[in-house]
């Protein structure tokens, strides 16, 4: 999947990939894509939770020796 | 806009421990685009008081409890295991090794994502707590009334 931005979590626990999450997707723009890449297992479900709470759109995930790849698009404003 | 929604939380306890659930709490609700309200009471004042300089406090019995009891952020122990400080030692150790916040960096980080961290007034006048025994950015002092009123028009609020 194609991504605008990036943003390299790994390494990072809870709270701190929806953190900066949260403060990446609002300096981006409506119909944007970030692609979110964490090892920590918990955001498998917590950034789906977040972009239901948020109104933005969890577009998939990939997972790759360990490592997550997850695609946001940025709904709303 | 809609408004948002709220998240409260009743800070108690002073440990090191809990006080790291209750920020990860708040900072994770703040960023999933709630309000987020803390209130710290009793041990949990403890968590906001500020790291350097003393306090001036009314009474014997007060100056000799907050001789005992300093408070700051980083003098906060681990709930179990602090072994004279040995295990809270090794527990920052882990926390740095794992990339995750210290509680002061926690506050530092709520206080950026405009959360409100709120003194409960009973407790500061028990344990004879003004004003200034609190880092800069805290908010005024308020009672379970405050508390309460938001907690009403809360979708979420916990207890730590």
């Amino acid at each position: 999947m194609k991504a605008d931005q990036t943003l390299d979590c790994v390494g990072l626990y809870c709270p701190m990939p929806i953190v900066k999450t949260a403060q990446q997707i609002k300096t981006m723009k409506v119909g944007e894509i970030l692609e979110v890449s964490a090892d920590d297992k918990g955001i498998k479900l917590d950034m789906p939770a977040w972009c239901e709470a948020t109104g933005n759109e969890c577009m998939g995930m990939e997972e790759q020796g360990g490592e997550i790849k997850i695609y946001i698009k940025k709904v709303k404003a | 806009m809609a408004e948002k929604e709220k998240f409260t939380i009743v800070v108690f306890s002073g440990d090191l421990d809990k006080a790291m659930a209750a920020f990860v709490m708040a900072t994770t609700a703040a960023s999933m685009g709630m309000e987020v309200i803390m209130f710290f009471t009793f041990w949990g004042l403890n968590i906001i008081r500020r790291n350097e300089g003393s306090i001036k406090s009314k009474g014997l019995m007060r100056k000799m409890l907050n001789i005992l009891n300093r408070g700051g952020s980083s003098r906060l122990k681990l709930s179990k295991f602090n072994m004279l400080g040995l295990g809270t030692w090794m527990m920052k150790k882990l926390m740095r090794e794992t990339n995750t916040p210290s509680i002061d960096e926690f506050i530092v980080m709520a206080q950026e994502m405009g959360i409100k961290m709120v003194p409960c007034s009973t407790s500061c006048g028990v344990l004879g707590l003004p004003d200034d025994s609190f880092r800069s950015g805290i908010m005024s002092q308020a009672g379970a009334a405050y508390f309460l009123g938001q907690a009403r028009a809360s979708k979420v609020t916990l207890f730590i």
